[in-house]
């Protein structure tokens, strides 16, 4: 399978790559405003300065709950723009007629202030509106199959396939050239003269029944039986208690394929608690007001959709929404997310699965113990920049260790890592 | 809700709720189980067949099927609280004077733990076991949940209404209350006396210091209680004071005591305790030398010591009876010699003997050293005299209407009967108490005040020292703040909290330093205390007393002679005056001296017990009928070691009626035989008592059986200080072992690889010269750790859970052959205490024989316990040297027949104080300490997510926390610059599990064994002259 991937990938990334040189090429060519730059740095730093400040409510190439930007620098020019960005408030009540339709235009929805942003960080900001993004979604399943294609190591798969199959093609062979052999050497036997008792010997059927009714037989089926039967069993009882695939109905219908997924926002903005605490926290449903204060349908649909009326609903009459637990560890498990994501830097995707794909959330992972601790054993520990584990990478250099320092080497495996 | 939840079911009797089922829905085989397999008549072997095919599908279609669990947000988060993760807020415990400043955790919004405010002057991060239970009484499901009216539920509206204007018309209104440490308080009173045309406030304490201030009203005209620096001293002298356990403000002093017992071999130098009681107390237990003395003499004593220091300050000596009391002049040759650093203190609650201890201190200097008149101290205001005259107007009718403002004297005054009874004749009578308690149940209305950790309040323990409580919780019931009340009832419109703030102006005004109040207050509020300068250091007080009056009467009330039996009544340091009883933590931990647990009982000498013909074994002892003055009790007898001959000890705080399920009949109350015809309440009976042995026997749950400790040196290893300053080593016992014809270090022999130690290695450095045995620690980790309580009938058992145990050793230099030595030892034996919790043995031997793993050994030199791998061979606790592993004979949550002693894993209020991080055990598995494994873990993710290495101290468990006399020392081993490090004087920076321990005094316990352990105890060093008994 990787193979194939990897190889596919090869013609892909050209592809990619053509194409993001072409497009680069393409709007360099027609960019309105010179100002703009599109150097690697400075889309980078727009890029982050995006991410924090803009991305709950811009997106680049959509209407969402302020207007898509790309094309901005186009519009309107860079003197406006920076004003607007620092404090569109302002530039409102001062009577711009551009400005004044634009806050009619979205529901006078207040853009909050960003009086912190230099002039150049707003171009940065530009660089990336204009520029960024774009390569991004190309080069993604670039890098997730050079990924894949240097994660596997040893014989791939399909030699192995291949092996086997031609073992079993040569078995047969063999099997056939056998049974070719004894039919001649009977025959040639039978031609012989030789003494009736060689000749009965010769010619003897294999007896089926006698076969089917020898101890040998029976005892070996007896066996094979019961290890299947026990195998089942042993099977079926490590998965009691395992509710992978549970996928509740929630009392709102709502979707992280279109709120993590299609909108893009990040998990930290509603999962406030996973990189400070034990629990990632469901959010609140002040929190979901941030953003339904002013979308109130699903896009392109008037109205106010019933699921979000919930929210309103909760917030009306002061009754929290009872969310069906997906994720259930027992008690005697202590799992903390902030260890995992802030310090082990694991993607949320790891545990939760493709959770931007999923309609209703269900139970990706087993979240048993021999699942974690499997995770522990390959587990490389993100030592980088963090002074904890300076001893530790000093002492796993010394051992001589060809392996990266792993979860499983500074205790990962302990009971009381979780237990206690 | 209800709607969304599901119904299982695992039969169809269970849903058709089949009689027959339900009968035998508890019982793990139904009667007719059909083993013996009998064709004819009756159930076939085919019939079980069946039944077990069916118990297997209805088996697994109940494990199959997981219950639905919610997971509800708050529907508007508050900013600061996040789920899982804890906050912090300085507050203050105040019950009457008892005060300590601290900090509560809280999680989700819910007070779990109570810790000690370094950042007060006065506790200075110390607590003691009420403190640190106290957070249970928060969950009390005996709390009112609302206003009371003639014994029923009614309304806010109703009850302010018609109390408010019943007190206006009653006339003649008493406030009776405890101490108040808190000076808004006192103004709101303030306001509702005014209101109702001039109330007076009684205030008596169940644990009166009457004496004290009324000496010092006498002796120096000033009615004030000094503060005592016992840090200061270098030689203590107490006259049956127990101030480090219950005297005025054990926690402070406790600390300062500490201070002045910390030895190195930098600093050879510590105090020296003399003590004088009928009681072994918990301080006279950590004296140096300890002299039992009848209560009688005890105020001949006090005397006798006057005139020796009267002798050598060349100052005129009074008339007093000659009395023989061993180590007094002894006692006085250092006193003088150590003048300006020496104290001398009295428990006694009898002015004149006090006068004497201040004339005595004054001779030696002790005013503005170890006596602060300026810094004078809040704790105590009672007044026997006006509670006397108020019962005596009570009962007479005088008294038109009676507020009872946070107390009990029908249950803790002496004649609170008499009291109780007279209730009914005011026309009006209200109580704010948080139950339904003796006193409660019998006023016409009931205005429940909150708990402290629900409460906005100020207080004022010392001069210029101020401190802030705030709620860390919002009220569970329908309570409101008793203060709030006193306001609402006076007429006045503003709240407590901006009542609170205004009279904070004042001290706003006072100070320069901050600009906006505001900013005055959160400060003040965030560290817990706030401080102002006292105008002078040094008080100027004259002695105006009469000494040779004071001895006369002195004289005349005690006398050397007495043959008949007394009663010197006591409190316990786990029950103190009995206002917490109803909280199962206090009433099962173990008394430090007695080790007993759920009752109270007469102490008796070992002598009276030969006497009488008690033999008491292993708590198994007979009752006794005490007589005092005509009442009569019906105690069980305990034979205590170091009780003065003569002597009967017993204490108070128990036989509450109407404390709640907890405390109701257990024990007796001791407050009705103290006496009080002297005009103070005497604590001490010395006529008029009588006893006898009933026919009738009685078990005592002690926790360690009372024997005379004898050649268990390798356990408990110490010396005196003059050997100490010899030779640091001094009192250490080094076993060696013989191998290959030689004597080797039991270290050297070794049947483990030993393990490597990376990144940390946790110790625990316990310094047996610091402990006092106060028991704080074991209230501390029951507390974090979830430990359960098993009750008095389980503690018969031996199953108590708790983690962490204080042995209590009693010790003589007797032969264990030598009859007549040993029972002179045990008239008054030296006693030592030892915190003992698992020792994490680097070669555990309880590791090697758990057949499934359960217990292994981490990286960091913790030995872990995994309770749900655990199967309950309780192999590992019959191996285990030191006797700390806990095994859980029956679910003790959730299961009613431990409702009543095991609430906070019970009921589902209770259940709020448990700690979310740490698994409450299932029956049949065993568990132990575990070096708060869930603090070093949530220590190192902080410092992880922080990408920065651990700071010494941020990491430490909670009996180190809880300590308040920094006697155990926590720390990461391989750190070298960690005070546990420093203090085990480890050089070398090794990832070794053997490391090279430099300090002469620490060692471990059973070194002969080798099992390594990673807790070190340092000797015990007594301030003797030399080894002696």
């Amino acid at each position: 399978m990787s193979i194939k991937r990897s190889l596919l990938s090869v013609p892909f990334r050209f592809c990619n790559m053509a194409l993001i040189f072409f497009l680069l090429i393409g709007i360099n060519a027609f960019a309105a405003d010179p100002e703009v730059s599109d150097s690697d740095e400075a889309v980078k730093a727009g890029e982050s300065l995006f991410n924090a400040n803009c991305k709950t409510c811009h997106k680049l190439d959509q209407k969402f709950t302020g207007p898509a930007l790309r094309g901005v620098s186009d519009r309107r020019d860079i003197a406006w723009i920076q004003s607007f960005v620092k404090n569109s408030q302002k530039v409102i009540q001062s009577g711009d007629p551009t400005a004044t339709a634009l806050f009619a235009e979205f529901n006078n929805t207040v853009m909050p202030a960003h009086q912190f942003l230099s002039d150049d960080d707003v171009m940065n900001l530009l660089s990336y509106i204009e520029f960024g993004g774009k390569e991004e979604a190309a080069a993604t399943p670039a890098e997730g199959a050079a990924g894949a294609a240097t994660a596997t190591g040893g014989v791939p798969s399909e030699y192995l396939t291949i092996i086997l199959a031609v073992l079993v093609v040569v078995l047969l062979l063999i099997l056939i050239v056998l049974g070719l052999i004894v039919s001649v050497l009977t025959k040639y036997l039978n031609k012989q003269p030789l003494e009736e008792d060689d000749k009965e010997f010769i010619n003897q059927k294999t007896d089926l029944k006698k076969v089917f009714r020898s101890d040998a037989f029976i005892i070996i089926i007896t066996a094979i039986v019961i290890a299947l039967v026990a195998k089942t069993a042993i099977d079926g009882l490590f998965s009691v208690g395992v509710q992978q695939g549970y996928q509740p109905t929630q009392p709102i219908a709502f979707s992280h394929k279109l709120h993590a997924g299609d909108k893009e926002i990040p998990c930290q903005y509603c999962h406030t608690g996973v990189e400070i605490g034990r629990s990632a926290n469901i959010p609140s449903p002040n929190i979901c007001m941030n953003c339904h204060m002013h979308i109130q349908n699903v896009e392109g649909k008037e109205g106010v959709s019933t699921e979000i009326q919930k929210i309103y609903d909760a917030i009306d009459n002061d009754q929290p929404i009872e969310w069906v637990r997906v994720h259930n560890l027992p008690d005697l498990a202590y799992f903390n997310h902030s260890q995992h994501v802030k310090v082990g830097q694991i993607e949320c995707q790891t545990c939760h699965g493709p959770i931007e794909e999923m309609e209703v959330v269900g139970q990706h992972s087993a979240l048993t113990m021999g699942w974690c601790i499997d995770c522990h054993r390959k587990t490389d520990i993100q030592t980088a920049g963090n002074e904890y584990y300076d001893k530790l990478v000093q002492l796993h250099a010394e051992s001589k260790s060809k392996d990266a320092l792993k979860v499983k080497d500074i205790g990962g495996l302990e009971c009381a890592k979780c237990h206690y | 809700m209800k709607e969304n939840k599901k119904t299982y079911w695992k039969g169809l009797e269970q849903l058709t709720n089949d009689p027959e089922f339900v009968k035998n829905a508890d019982r793990e085989f139904p009667e007719y189980l059909p083993i013996s397999g009998q064709e004819e008549g009756g159930s076939s072997r085919r019939d079980f067949l069946k039944l077990m095919g069916f118990s297997l599908a209805a088996a697994s279609l109940a494990a199959c099927e997981a219950p639905v669990r919610k997971a509800i947000p708050y529907v508007n988060k508050p900013a600061d609280v996040n789920p899982s993760v804890p906050n912090y807020y300085a507050s203050t415990f105040v019950s009457g004077g008892d005060y300590a400043s601290v900090v509560v955790k809280t999680r989700e919004g819910r007070p779990i733990k109570i810790d000690g405010n370094k950042l007060s002057p006065i506790t200075q991060g110390g607590v003691n076991a009420i403190v640190e239970a106290s957070v249970l009484s928060l969950y009390d499901k005996e709390r009112l949940t609302g206003p009371y009216k003639g014994g029923q539920l009614s309304d806010w509206a109703t009850v302010d209404k018609e109390v408010a204007a019943k007190l206006k018309s009653a006339g003649n209104v008493k406030i009776v209350t405890n101490t108040i440490l808190s000076p808004s308080t006192e103004k709101a009173i303030q306001a509702l006396s005014e209101s109702v045309g001039g109330a007076e406030v009684v205030t008596y304490d169940a644990a009166s210091t009457y004496g004290i201030t009324k000496a010092n009203e006498m002796y120096y005209g000033a009615n004030v209680l000094p503060s005592y620096h016992f840090e200061k001293a270098d030689v203590i002298v107490s006259f049956g004071a127990d101030f480090l356990g219950t005297w005025i403000s054990p926690i402070e002093f406790a600390k300062g005591y500490s201070k002045g017992r910390k030895i190195s071999t930098e600093h050879p130098v510590m105090s020296r305790h003399y003590q004088f009681e009928s009681n072994l107390s918990l301080t006279g237990a950590n004296a140096d030398y300890r002299t039992p003395i009848r209560a009688s003499q005890s105020g001949l004593a006090v005397l006798a010591l006057y005139n020796l220091i009267a002798k050598k300050a060349g100052a005129a000596t009074v008339r007093a009876a000659a009395v023989e009391v061993e180590h007094l002049s002894k006692a006085a040759n250092e006193l003088w010699a150590s003048k300006g650093k020496s104290l001398v203190v009295s428990g006694s609650n009898d002015p004149n003997v006090q006068v004497i201890v201040n004339a005595i201190n004054e001779l030696l200097e002790s005013n503005n050293s170890t006596i602060s008149y300026t810094k004078s101290a809040n704790f105590k205001k009672g007044s026997d005299a006006n509670m006397a005259k108020f019962t005596a107007d009570l009962a007479a009718g005088r008294v038109g209407g009676v507020i009872f403002y946070n107390c009990n004297p029908v249950y803790d005054y002496p004649q609170g009967e008499t009291l109780g009874q007279a209730i009914a004749k005011a026309k009006v009578s209200v109580s704010t108490n948080q139950t339904m308690n003796e006193t409660s149940s019998l006023v016409q209305y009931i205005a429940p005040d909150h708990h402290y950790l629900e409460s906005w309040n100020d207080f004022n323990p010392k001069a210029g020292e101020y401190s802030l409580s705030q709620p860390a919780i919002s009220p569970l019931f329908d309570t409101r703040q008793a203060q709030e009340s006193f306001l609402t009832w006076a007429g006045v419109s503003t709240n407590y909290y901006d009542f609170l703030q205004d009279s904070w102006k004042v001290l706003f005004n006072g100070q320069s330093e901050v600009s906006t109040f505001q900013e005055f207050w959160d400060r003040a509020l965030y560290n817990g205390v706030y401080s102002t300068p006292l105008a002078s250091e040094a008080a100027d007080l004259t002695a105006v007393g009469d000494v040779n009056a004071a001895a006369a009467a002195v004289g005349k009330a005690y006398t050397a002679s007495n043959t008949g039996a007394e009663l010197v009544i006591y409190q316990k340091v786990g029950m103190g005056d009995g206002t917490f009883a109803n909280n199962p933590w206090l009433q099962e931990m173990s008394d430090p001296i007695t080790k007993a647990t759920w009752d109270n009982y007469l102490t008796v000498s070992q002598k009276w017990a030969n006497e009488n013909g008690l033999k008491m074994f292993e708590g198994e002892t007979k009752k006794a009928k005490i007589t005092v003055n005509g009442k009569s009790l019906i105690v069980p007898v305990l034979v205590q070691p170091g009780q003065a001959d003569g002597t009967i000890g017993l204490a108070l705080g128990y036989g509450r009626t109407k404390a709640g399920r907890v405390a109701n009949g257990v024990g007796v109350n001791a407050y009705q035989l103290l006496d009080v015809t002297k005009g103070f309440v005497n604590y001490d009976i010395t006529s008029g008592v009588s006893i006898e042995i009933t026919a009738d026997s009685y078990k005592i749950g002690q926790t360690q059986t009372h024997q005379t400790y004898m050649n268990r040196e390798n356990v408990i290893q110490e010396s005196v200080l003059s050997e100490y300053k010899k030779d640091p080593s001094a009192g250490r016992v080094h076993p060696e072992i013989y191998k290959d014809g030689e004597f080797v270090k039991p270290s050297k022999i070794s049947l483990w690889n030993g393990h490597k130690y990376s990144q940390h290695h946790w110790g625990l450095a316990i310094d047996m010269n610091s402990c006092i045995g106060c028991g704080a620690c074991t209230i501390a980790c029951q507390v974090e750790n979830n430990v359960a309580v098993v009750g008095k009938q389980e503690v018969l058992n031996r199953r108590e859970m708790a983690w962490i145990r204080i042995d209590r050793y009693y010790s003589s230099d007797a032969e264990a052959g030598d009859l007549d030595g040993l029972e002179k030892a045990s008239d008054n034996p030296e006693v030592t205490f030892q915190p003992m919790m698992c020792q994490h043995c680097n070669n555990a031997p309880c590791e090697t024989v758990c057949p499934v793993a359960a217990t292994t050994h981490s990286s960091e030199g913790l030995n872990q316990m995994t309770y749900n791998r655990c199967i309950g061979t309780r192999y590992c606790a019959n191996n285990c040297p030191y006797k700390v592993r806990r095994f859980n004979w029956f679910k003790y949550h959730d299961n009613k027949d431990f409702a009543t002693v095991n609430v906070a894993q019970n009921d589902d209020l209770g259940k709020m104080v448990l700690n979310p991080d740490v698994t409450v055990r299932a029956r049949g598995v065993m568990e132990k300490c575990s070096l708060c494994v869930q603090r070093i873990q949530s220590g190192k993710l902080a410092a992880k997510r922080e990408k920065r290495k651990i700071q010494d101290g941020e990491v430490t468990t909670a009996c180190a926390v809880a300590c308040p006399t920094d006697a155990l020392v926590f720390g990461d081993m391989n750190d070298p610059n960690s005070q546990v490090s420093q203090l085990l004087k480890i050089k070398e920076n090794t990832t070794s599990a053997v490391k090279e321990v430099n300090e002469e005094r620490a060692y471990h316990v059973l070194e002969e064994i080798n099992v390594s352990p990673n807790v070190w105890y340092f000797t015990k060093i007594r301030n003797k002259d030399k080894k002696e008994a």
